[in-house]
């Protein structure tokens, strides 16, 4: 697959330094500090960070999920162009919703209704927005179970949720998510539940899917492997910004900023054995009252005078950007033994 | 203050478990029916030495956590044989087994729910030593708890903050500091990483190494995470549905993976790295781990093998040496 090719289009889904905050009893909240982002058409773009990153925050805002007390400050999202804020950008995106972008969660036990037959519930989602009639619906709705790798479609759709494992859950999660033949589909964390070999047949129904259908796929988790084996860009998050972005393979390879160095570094890996792990001291920062400057200053060796001014996203390679005023300087030496015991 | 575990005798393991196995029983079918069992293990058997980690790999429901409890005699078992420093222990009960628990402690893998967080920090690591009727009261222990803290990474003025007050990976310092307050020898530390962000995971990774090395711990590092096994453990064991189906050395074990299961768990692990995972060889088998009340009757994996012979669908294999230190229990591997 050509990748250089495809990020020649237009892109499908812009971001654009986006601002989400959150209104809570300890302070504002900075969840998302300035985001841009963009993905093209059968591109599949990896979000990478760990907790409180902003990475499920930045689906949220594509998805229209912000409740109060959260709230976009500032920024735009906009889809083939359009913006989907404001007034007549929430109108558009109605229309986008669920159709082009649809959205797989983390959790297939409580995303769907208990009560309701599987099949009622992707009836439901075809009838509401392709408005085929019931019968239509039921036919469609056995071709999608069958789809994403579900056996005796036609039995199964009888079927309440509990009757599924969690495996099956997503599976169905994923056929209501393709069910009106989406662009793009924002899995958040869409294995993050399961079992290691459950996982493993749903990112290649994922891998199928795209194939077959062409879709753009934004992949958002904490881990690395999932994203190695799936993504042809990533976008790695930290304290609500984006620190680096690139091609998969650089971005693994030849990782820029200190935190990506790190991460990489104090993940264990079933290929290798390593002596010790890289760790990384601290803690992400409070994001009520984040550092003036670089995000990542308190934990990061390189740190200097220069980061207490924030560095922003730049050219590193043609290809990739990282935001750090020391790029591509390695960042971690040996890891040293933890406080020794006193006898 | 923290003394490194005294000898065993030589060649004698810390821990042995021999054809441990654990029945849990079912509700009644029916208001007259008796009640159903079945069995969530079944002929478990391991040996660990001292300053050692036995890495326990298995997906949800395979009977990990099980394993981790019944060791430490908090279930009941219906099977086999536990024998702790020389001495069985599957029996033992009363004072002798109130003793005997100084000697091995857990350590949980929800740091969030693990702690009391209406309990500050200092009366949280001295509780083991107050329910043993080791201190009398907190104040006794001040210097050893300072110690211990210090030990696990935690700031000194950690004592008298509640919980709440600390990350997640701190909070896991302080399970593990509680769990090292008796001077135990030996630690079931059940998924103590999962919860945590992968960069503090390699803080608590690191941090369980070091003890190990300068206390001689045996570990028996309960985790669904391979790549966290390959890297802490010396010997691991892969369950299946209840039952052991490969146990040998860590290389050997990543390295030549004998049983089916094992090689498609290993394959079904992504690896950090997009040019090596694009080219490895996933072995994706369909179906899922089957419904341990209805087990099927002879391999529990026969539901999936690729392998499967009509002996695998009658006869339940038994684990048997390949090679030096590695069992399988396969009928065509």
């Amino acid at each position: 697959m050509n990748i250089s090719a495809m990020s020649n289009n237009e892109p499908l889904l812009e971001i654009d330094r986006l601002k989400v905050e959150f209104d809570t009893r300890r302070g504002l909240v900075q969840g998302l500090r300035g985001v841009s982002l963009s993905i093209g058409r059968g591109e599949t773009l990896g979000v990478v960070g760990e907790s409180g990153s902003g990475k499920s925050v930045t689906a949220q805002a594509v998805m229209g999920l912000i409740d109060m007390p959260g709230r976009i400050a500032s920024g735009d999202i906009r889809w083939k162009g359009r913006s989907l804020l404001g007034a007549e950008g929430e109108r558009y995106a109605r229309d986008i919703r669920g159709k082009e972008v649809a959205m797989v969660f983390q959790d297939p036990m409580t995303s769907l209704n208990p009560v309701l037959r599987i099949g009622t519930q992707i009836g439901e989602v075809l009838e509401r927005h392709l408005g085929m009639t019931r019968k239509q619906a039921r036919t469609r709705s056995e071709e999608l179970l069958a789809a994403v790798g579900i056996s005796a479609p036609g039995r199964r759709l009888d079927q309440h949720p509990h009757e599924f494992s969690g495996g099956m859950r997503q599976r169905v999660m994923i056929a209501m998510a393709i069910a009106c033949e989406p662009q793009l589909l924002i899995a958040d964390e869409p294995t993050t539940a399961l079992d290691v070999t459950i996982q493993a047949q749903i990112l290649e129904l994922l891998a199928e899917l795209q194939q077959s259908l062409g879709l753009s796929i934004v992949l958002i988790t904490h881990d690395l492997g999932v994203v190695a084996g799936l993504c042809h860009r990533v976008a790695v998050m930290y304290a609500g910004q984006i620190i680096e972005t690139g091609l998969a393979e650089d971005v693994f390879e030849r990782p820029a900023h200190p935190y990506t160095q790190g991460l990489l570094r104090s993940t264990p890996r079933l290929d290798e054995v390593s002596d010790r792990l890289i760790s990384i001291d601290g803690t992400p920062p409070n994001l009520v009252t984040p550092p003036d400057g670089c995000s990542f200053q308190q934990r990061c060796p390189l740190s200097g005078e220069a980061c207490k001014k924030a560095p922003q996203l730049a050219h590193i390679r043609p290809d990739a950007e990282a935001a750090c005023w020391q790029p591509s300087t390695p960042a971690w030496a040996t890891p040293l033994m933890s406080p020794s015991i006193s006898h | 203050m923290l003394n490194p575990v005294s000898a065993p005798a030589p060649h004698a393991p810390l821990l042995s478990v021999q054809g441990l196995g654990v029945t849990y029983e079912t509700g009644a079918q029916g208001f007259w029916g008796r009640p159903k069992s079945f069995d969530a293990l079944q002929d478990i058997s391991f040996d660990l030495k001292a300053g050692e980690t036995l890495g326990l790999v298995g997906e949800s429901g395979s009977g990990k956590t099980t394993t981790g409890r019944a060791v430490l005699r908090r279930i009941k078992t219906s099977a086999g044989k536990i024998v702790f420093k020389g001495n069985d222990i599957t029996r033992t009960d009363g004072e002798a087994l109130r003793k005997l628990r100084r000697n091995m402690q857990l350590v949980f893998q929800d740091p969030y729910s693990s702690l009391n967080p209406r309990m500050r920090v200092i009366d949280i690591v001295a509780e083991p030593l107050l329910v043993h009727g080791l201190i009398r009261h907190v104040d006794e222990a001040r210097d050893r708890i300072t110690e211990l803290l210090r030990v696990v990474g935690l700031p000194a003025d950690a004592h008298d903050r509640f919980p709440h007050a600390f990350s997640g990976g701190q909070r896991q310092r302080i399970g593990i500091a509680r769990a090292l307050a008796l001077q135990p020898e030996f630690i079931v530390a059940d998924e103590p990483v999962s919860a945590l962000d992968v960069s503090v995971r390699a803080q608590v990774v690191n941090l369980m190494q070091d003890l190990q090395k300068e206390l001689g711990l045996g570990y028996l590092f309960i985790a669904h995470d391979l790549s966290v096994v390959r890297h802490i453990s010396h010997r691991v064991a892969i369950l299946y549905a209840g039952r052991m189906v490969e146990i040998a050395d860590r290389d050997d074990l990543y390295d030549h993976p004998i049983h089916p299961y094992t090689e498609a768990l290993l394959s079904a692990v992504p690896v950090p790295d997009p040019r090596t995972q694009r080219q490895r060889k996933r072995i994706v088998y369909g179906g899922e781990v089957p419904d341990l009340v209805n087990p099927p009757p002879g391999c529990r994996f026969s539901t999936r093998c690729p392998l499967v012979t009509d002996q695998c669908r009658k006869d339940a294999p038994k684990l048997s040496e390949r090679s030096p230190r590695h069992l399988v229990a396969c009928w065509n591997r």
